[in-house]
Formats: structure tokens, sequence, C-alpha cells
């Protein structure tokens, strides 16, 4: 199988300044991760789950460790790697679904559906038309499409904001609870997404407040939770 | 040997109104302005006796030219004959004792305010052209150190837009006289307050013309065979006065710059604007001896 | 904790902006001080800070309007070669005529309020040396509709426009000949929000259509973030932090950048 990801004793904490203080958030963590591969992250709450996930995507600089990414041009360490490889990857290699949509004014959700293919290369009437399928098929309404999504309600911006993370087939897709406020259709849509994906070859990490939604894809746990750390030291909770 | 052989006598004035150094000042500046065809040269520019912007600026390089066997003729927007011209005629012969003529064919040097002769110039005369305002590019730049700067540099672009924005607002460049061109392709020039009609004149002439700003203290220069090109669009071309179907009223000449004279029932009659050509017209039609040099224009079309 | 990331492995392009050490005072007050900064190809970086903290100067340095005291500028182009601070006054005019786009703050700046909107943009043409009435319209029109400009007002000067309008004039002035480096100071600063929200579309969607790389100076957060691909904090004429614009906001390193991400509602 080929390797996707080899993180190497990765450690990180948030400095906090205005209080002169650090907060350890996970500690001395190492995993590797082959093609079609499905981790889940366990652990209690802070036990720094999503902080991993956006350290492997360097929304968080990592304080100690390496993540060896195998990307289809070579290995590189996303932890050190230069802001504009890193850019490179999460346009072409690395995909990302939060929780939550960040919708921009103005912006017509199948337009923000599409961009990740426009930003790929893709012409624009392709782009939308791919756009579309993926919003038909997470069952956001037509109506909608051309609609700005600022003014979704919940569980519309989630369908968007998979439509969009999930569009561009991707070497490692990192998941954010990705089911929380989806509907019971949004939800079956969303699996097969995942495991069509999973089956091309897609490595998968991801955070489930309900892993028994992904059951069927997971091959692998990584149970987060260490002794030391205690509930007064959670350090997702700060930005 | 005396002091008296090496002075000169006292004269109550120098020759030609102008003292030696200033003569020498303009003579050398003249020279720079050949030099660089188009470029704007400072000069000192001395009292004359008239006030500035009568045509101080073409008076004294007239003054620094003149010669004793030099014809002068003077015009005022073509007229030999306005007060003004026949003020300057008169002060240049008075402090000279250079012969005068209106005939265009025979003067050596033409001082003229606002027109080009009809007839066309030769090698071996010169023409000065009296200049308000020697800047092409004050109307859009007010400041003339950044004005001198962009001569510099040939950063012309707003003179473009202007001609752009005259398009776009009237449907056509709407400069008439004083039409910004672009002198041996380096130097934008305002070519005085000459009409579109004799702007081409200018292009490749056989004659020297030195334009020059009193008040301004500016004089530049369009040496002989010198290209001069009217700022124009490739595809909007260069139009001059439609007057090329005209005739002259008085003398019958056709197809030459006229003057339109209102009449009281609301139209207008017209008058050809170089006098003197309007002057010839007449006496060869009364069949005295009148010689009519070969025009830029012939009926009314320009000829290269 | 400082942390000092490799050269890039993958990307293999060269940056298309070269900023060394620049460093600049005016008398006793340091405006700059071995401010350097990279951009790749196609790449946004935004540029954050206070008033004062020497952004916007940095921003007139690399459209050359300002000459620093020491430091180097180099743009990877054909043709331009060499520290760019060196270059005459003719040699500068000419590459930011036709190499690099602004977009200031004060459309006053950027704009000749009593000309046409299209003779605005033709304005750059010209200079370029295009010389044809029916090709200014054309690339005019083309790019006033690039920048999303109503195209039945583009003969009205920008002092009857408003404020979003007038940012939409300078924008197709800015990228009527295509440039390699789109530069924009608070481009929606002074903007009221629906407005602001629309030129940020507007730069979003060239960004994406046209891969024009960009350098965004703006005290506002939001603006930063939404544009940006990297992000690159100033202090007192300093850079105290760069990085990628997400972590930049969710994980500032330096006290200064931190007190500002908090900072923001």
């Amino acid at each position: 199988m080929t390797m996707i990801l080899d993180v190497r004793s990765l450690s990180k904490g948030f400095t906090m300044h205005h209080l002169s203080t650090t907060m350890a958030a996970f500690d001395d963590v190492s995993f590797s991760l082959h093609a079609g591969e499905f981790l889940l992250l366990k652990g209690r709450n802070g036990a720094g789950k999503s902080t991993l996930l956006r350290t492997l995507y360097r929304s968080y600089l990592a304080a100690s460790g390496q993540i060896l990414f195998h990307a289809s041009h070579g290995v590189i360490d996303l932890a050190r790697a230069a802001d504009v490889d890193v850019t490179y990857l999460r346009r072409t290699e690395i995909g990302f679904v939060t929780q939550f949509l960040t919708p921009r004014p103005r912006v017509s959700a199948e337009a923000l559906v599409a961009e990740p293919l426009r930003l790929a290369g893709i012409a624009a009437p392709d782009a939308l038309d791919q756009a579309r399928h993926w919003l038909n098929a997470f069952g956001v309404k037509p109506a909608l499409w051309p609609a700005y999504p600022t003014t979704f309600s919940g569980g519309e911006q989630q369908k968007v904001n998979l439509a969009r993370a999930l569009i561009l087939p991707q070497r490692l897709l990192l998941l954010d609870e990705p089911t929380a406020s989806l509907d019971v259709s949004a939800r079956a849509a969303l699996i097969a997404r995942l495991a069509e994906l999973k089956a091309a070859g897609t490595a998968m990490i991801g955070v489930f407040h309900h892993p028994g939604d992904v059951a069927e894809l997971i091959d692998r746990t990584l149970d987060l939770t260490p002794a030391p750390i205690q509930q007064k030291d959670r350090a997702d909770v700060v930005v | 040997m005396t002091l008296k052989s090496l002075t000169r006598a006292w004269e109550p004035m120098s020759y030609g109104f102008l003292d030696g150094s200033a003569k020498r000042e303009i003579r050398r500046k003249m020279l720079k302005a050949i030099a660089v065809p188009g470029c704007q040269i400072p000069y000192a520019s001395r009292e004359v006796p008239m006030a500035r912007g009568w045509g101080t600026g073409g008076l004294q390089i007239s003054c620094t030219l003149i010669h004793p066997a030099m014809r002068i003729k003077v015009i005022d927007q073509g007229a030999d004959d306005s007060v003004n011209a026949a003020s300057i005629r008169n002060f240049l012969a008075r402090v000279s004792g250079a012969p005068v003529t209106m005939d265009t064919l025979q003067a050596d040097l033409i001082q003229s305010r606002h027109r080009i002769p009809e007839e066309r110039l030769r090698a071996d005369q010169i023409l000065v052209l009296q200049v308000p305002n020697p800047e092409p590019l004050r109307s859009v730049q007010p400041n003339m150190s950044i004005a001198r700067q962009m001569h510099a540099d040939a950063d012309y672009g707003r003179m473009w837009l202007q001609l752009y924005e005259q398009i776009v607002r009237s449907g056509r460049v709407m400069q008439g006289a004083s039409y910004p061109s672009l002198v041996n392709g380096r130097f934008v020039m305002t070519p005085s307050p000459i009409p579109r009609w004799d702007v081409p004149k200018l292009n490749m002439a056989q004659h020297l013309t030195i334009l020059s700003a009193g008040r301004e203290k500016r004089l530049y220069a369009v040496p002989p065979f010198t290209r001069v090109a009217p700022l124009v669009f490739d595809d909007v071309p260069y139009r001059v006065e439609d007057h090329g179907h005209l005739t002259c009223q008085r003398s019958g000449a056709a197809g030459y710059f006229m003057n339109e004279i209102p009449q009281a029932d609301g139209t207008s009659t017209f008058e050809v604007s170089d006098s003197e050509l309007g002057v010839k017209t007449i006496r060869k039609a009364e069949g005295a001896p009148a010689h009519i040099g070969r025009t830029w224009y012939e009926n009314g079309r320009l000829v290269q | 904790m400082t942390l000092t990331l490799d050269t890039p492995q993958l990307v293999k392009t060269q940056p298309l902006l070269v900023a060394r050490n620049v460093s600049k005072s005016y008398g006793a007050v340091h405006a700059l001080r071995d401010v350097s900064a990279v951009v790749y190809p196609g790449e946004v970086l935004g540029i954050v800070g206070e008033s004062g903290s020497g952004k916007s100067t940095f921003l007139r340095c690399l459209n050359l309007e300002e000459t620093p005291d020491s430091g180097s500028y180099t743009l990877d182009l054909p043709d331009v070669q060499g520290n760019l601070f060196d270059l005459d006054r003719y040699a500068r005019r000419m590459l930011c005529a036709t190499r690099i786009g602004i977009v200031y703050q004060n459309p006053h700046l950027g704009l000749l309020m009593h000309h046409s909107s299209s003779g605005n943009v033709a304005e750059r043409l010209l200079v370029a040396g295009e010389r044809r009435f029916a090709v200014l319209r054309d690339k005019a029109s083309a790019a006033l509709d690039a920048s999303e400009f109503p195209l039945d007002r583009m003969d009205a000067p920008p002092v009857e426009l408003s404020g979003g309008m007038q940012q939409r004039v300078q924008l197709a002035k800015a990228i009527a000949l295509e440039p390699a480096l789109l530069l924009l100071d608070e481009p929606t600063t002074g903007l009221d929000v629906s407005v602001q929200a629309l030129v940020l579309d507007t730069l979003k969607r060239l960004q994406q259509d046209r891969r024009i790389t960009m350098v965004i100076v703006s005290h506002d957060l939001g603006v930063i973030r939404t544009l940006s691909d990297r992000v690159m904090v100033m202090r007192r004429g300093q850079v105290v932090e760069t990085g990628l614009a997400d972590q930049v906001f969710q994980d500032p390193q330096h006290a200064y950048t931190q007190q500002l991400v908090h900072a923001k509602l």
C-alpha cells in the first residue's frame, strides 16, 4: 500500500502571550496512514482531536515533530514546509472538511462549490456543472443554488460546505465532524461520497461525534486521550 | 592707438533695438532650439517697447535676425494691414532700416501671429511665429515642473487622453487652433494658435520656423525638413477646417483658409484669411502684374 | 516561539516578487526596518497592521513611488532586471505603467476625477503606446466589465460615481494591461459594508479567473482573511509575523498578532 502520511512524535501547544502561559494540546503523537485508509481520531473533549487535524493541515503550527506527507511529487514535512508548498498541496492534494461553512458575502452557493475546481484550473462552465451535480447529491434544492449561503440554515450551509470540500478528489482528506447538523439523507450522501473517494485511494483522518455514522469506513482508530491532560488545559477553545 | 579707435561711437540705440548681449543670447538659444526640434528653450526675454502678449516673443527673434538687406513681412491672423501687424512692421523698419514687403514670395523674414501664409515658403525664408502659451501640457498638467519632466520622459499619455475625452464627449476632436503636434518623433509642441489648416504646412517644410513666447520666456523651432505630426489616433484621421469648398467673396480666391463674416440675415460670407493672397488674386483678375506662388493647398486640398 | 520554514520543495517556480531588507526613515522616524517579502506568481499576500505600521509605505515602495534608504526589490519578469529601486524615473514609470497595477484607498490618488471613467482606463493603454481609438474603447470597456462596472456609465466621470464604483474604475485601470502584479492599498476602507462586499467579490473573482498576483494592505482583518493566501503582520515598521492566512489568524505566534486577532469583532 502507498504510504500517504507518516506522523512522528508530533506535539502542539499554544503560547498565550497575554496570560504568559503555554497550554499543551497533544504530545508525542505518532502514526502512519496509507492510501485508501480511514483513521478515526478518538478521545474525550479537549483531547486535541480537532487541534491535531488543524496541525496536519497547517492551520496550526506544530511545536515539534514531523508530518511527512507523501505527495505525488515526493515526501514533504508539512510541519516545516514553505507556505507556498502548503498552499499548493491544499489546492491539489489535501482537503479539509470543517463543521462550518465560511460563506462569503454575495457569492452564490454554486460559485462557492465550484471554487476549488476553478482554482485547480477547470473552466467555469464545467466547474459550475459539477458544482450543481454535487449540490444536488447532497440534497440542496435547485432554487438555492444561485442564492447566497450567508442566509441559509445551518443544515443547508453544511451541505454546501460538504459539496465544496468533497468536489475535488484529494490524496488526503481531513474530516472535522462533518456529520454534525446533517439530516439523514445528506448523511447518507456524505457516507456514499466518502466511500467512493476511499475506494479511489483517498486517505482520510476523521473526528466524529457519532463514529457509528461512518462505522463501515473505519480501518483504524487513534485514541488521543492522554492521562496528564486536564480539563482546564483544554486548548481547542483558544481561538 | 587711441581709445576712440578701439571703441564704437556712441549711438542712441543699438542696431535692431536689442543690445548685443541680448541678441547673442537669443542667437544661442535659437541654435539650441534648432538642434533639439520642438524642445522649449528658456531665454531671458528683454523689455521691448510693446506690452507682453502683443508679440514681444516674435519681435525679439525678428530684432535679432534682422539686417539691412532683409525684407520683412508681418502678418496678424493672415492680414498685413491690421494695426498690430503694421506697428510691428514699422518698428522693425525703423530700428533696422530693413525694407518691408507684403508679398510672401519676396519676404526673407515673416513674423506672424496665428497664421502661416498660403504660398509655400522656401528654404531661404524664415517664419517667426508669436506664441501666447508655449506649453502644450498646461491643460493637463498645471505644474510646469512636472510638465517639464513629462517632456523629458516623452510622457504624453495625458495629451492623448485629452483627445480621447474630446471624441468621447463630442464625437470628434474639438481642438481647433494650437493643435498639439509631435516634432521629429520626440517633443510635443503647440504650433502656436494657428488653425488646423496650417499645421500640415510645417511638416517637412523647406523653411525654418522659430516659435517664441515673450511673456512665457520660451522659444522653440521646427528646422527645415523636420517631421511635424499632429497627435491623432490611427483610426480617427486628422481633419483640417472645412474651408476647401469656400470662395472669397471679395477676391474670388477659392480653396484657402477663410475668415467668416456673419451677415445681418444670419448667413455668412467668407474672405480669404491671407490678405495679400486676396490682393494678388484681385490684381491678377484685373490684368495687373501679380505673381502668385505655389500654395500648400490647391483646390482646397493639401499638396504633398 | 519562532519557527523558520524551509524553502519550497514542491513549487519549483521562482517567486515573482522578492523584497529584501527594505528600510526607510523620515528623519528620526523609522517607517520601515528591514522589511522583506516574497510573493509567488498567482499568490495573494495580505499585509496587516495598525495605522503607522509602515504597511502603506512598503506598498508605495513596491509601486516605486517611494525609494527606501536601503534594500532591494526584484520582479521575476522578462526584460526586468536588477534592483528596481535603482531604476531611473523613466524606467520606473514605464515599469509601473505596464507591469504593476495599483488601487489606492483614496480614488483621487489613482483617478482623474473629471475625465471619463473609460478615459481613466484608456490612459494606461495610451501610456503603453496604443494609438487606435476603437481598440482603446474595446479594451477599456473589457477591463471595466471585468471589474463589474456597469458599461452604460463608462463615460461618466468618477466624480459623479459612488465610492464603490470609483474603486471599480481604479481596479479596471489597474488590470487593463494585465499587470504582473496588482497592489491594493486599503481597497475597501471607507466604503459601506454592502459595497465593500461587492468590491471584495470582484477582487476574489479576478483572483480566480486571472490568477493575478496581488499584495493587499489593509487594517481590516476580515478583508485580508477573505482575500489572502498568506499574511504578513507589520508593527512599527517591522514584520512581526508571516504565515498562511488561516494559520496567522487561528494560531498567531507573536504577542502582537494575538492581540490584533483577539481584538477583532
